[in-house]
């Protein structure tokens, strides 16, 4: 599955970096404290947080992440949406908390 | 593999340039062919590296030097040093303020995170004066793409 058909399957809002959703997703991460993602996700992740301060961005780059999924729709600042389209990581946007997004995820990846 | 040597001034409080450094280094190592695994260890080396000086130091630099053989960071700041550094190595333990802690820092993972992504791990501080991180990965020829 790509971050493209993640954003479909899971009904995401796309905010920024449509760039990377050609991206191959394999797996999901959940995580707000920045070093344990940094430490713990793995290459082509989608990372579910609330975080969304400009540094998601940078540990988004350094663990190599598909797309990043906001949960419970928190609120993200233009300087992260900015740096989004500059890395072509896709930004994502859901109502739902972690635990369903995750939940879903593992539905549709059944389904394939 | 041509010898390359950087060196980038990290400053206090930062947090609107934070890890500008270590996407910088790593895509140097991109560009060079550094293994991917590699990258990683050593990108996720960095960016420790570069939140630390940025949340509890009073400033310093990063120096990164690739040669065939090896990988390396060095990370200097001026000061406050660190009290206990036995202390600081420990998973958990932290002493990052409240509000650093809001934005997703101070999980007292750091300086683990280091440890483990690297070859080699060698930490000096003064209390009062400075802190010098060096960390080195090894890099084999035929561990090139």
């Amino acid at each position: 599955m790509n971050v493209f058909e993640l954003q479909e399957k899971l009904n995401l809002d796309l905010v920024s970096g449509k760039e990377g959703t050609h991206r191959q997703v394999s797996g999901v991460y959940i995580g707000d404290m920045l070093s344990w993602v940094m430490a713990k996700a793995q290459q082509n992740n989608a990372w579910i947080t609330i975080q969304t301060n400009l540094n998601v961005m940078a540990v988004a780059v350094m663990t190599d992440v598909s797309c990043i999924i906001v949960a419970e729709n928190a609120e993200i600042p233009d300087e992260t949406i900015i740096k989004s389209e500059e890395e072509a990581i896709p930004l994502l946007r859901s109502a739902l908390t972690a635990y369903q997004l995750a939940a879903r995820y593992a539905g549709a990846v059944d389904n394939e | 593999m041509v010898i390359i040597q950087r060196s980038y001034a990290v400053e206090k409080n930062d947090f609107t340039r934070a890890g500008e450094v270590s996407s910088q280094i790593k895509k140097i190592m991109k560009q060079v062919g550094v293994k991917p695994e590699i990258i990683r260890r050593v990108s996720v080396s960095a960016y420790e590296a570069e939140m630390n000086i940025i949340i509890h130091s009073d400033g310093g630099s990063i120096e990164f030097i690739i040669t065939p053989e090896q990988i390396k960071l060095i990370a200097l700041d001026r000061g406050p040093g660190i009290e206990n550094t036995e202390l600081a190595m420990k998973e958990g333990y932290s002493t990052a303020s409240r509000d650093v802690r809001e934005l997703g820092f101070g999980a007292g993972m750091g300086l683990p995170n280091m440890k483990r992504c690297a070859d080699e791990f060698a930490i000096e501080s003064v209390f009062g004066k400075y802190t010098k991180i060096s960390i080195t990965f090894d890099q084999s020829p035929d561990q090139m793409e």
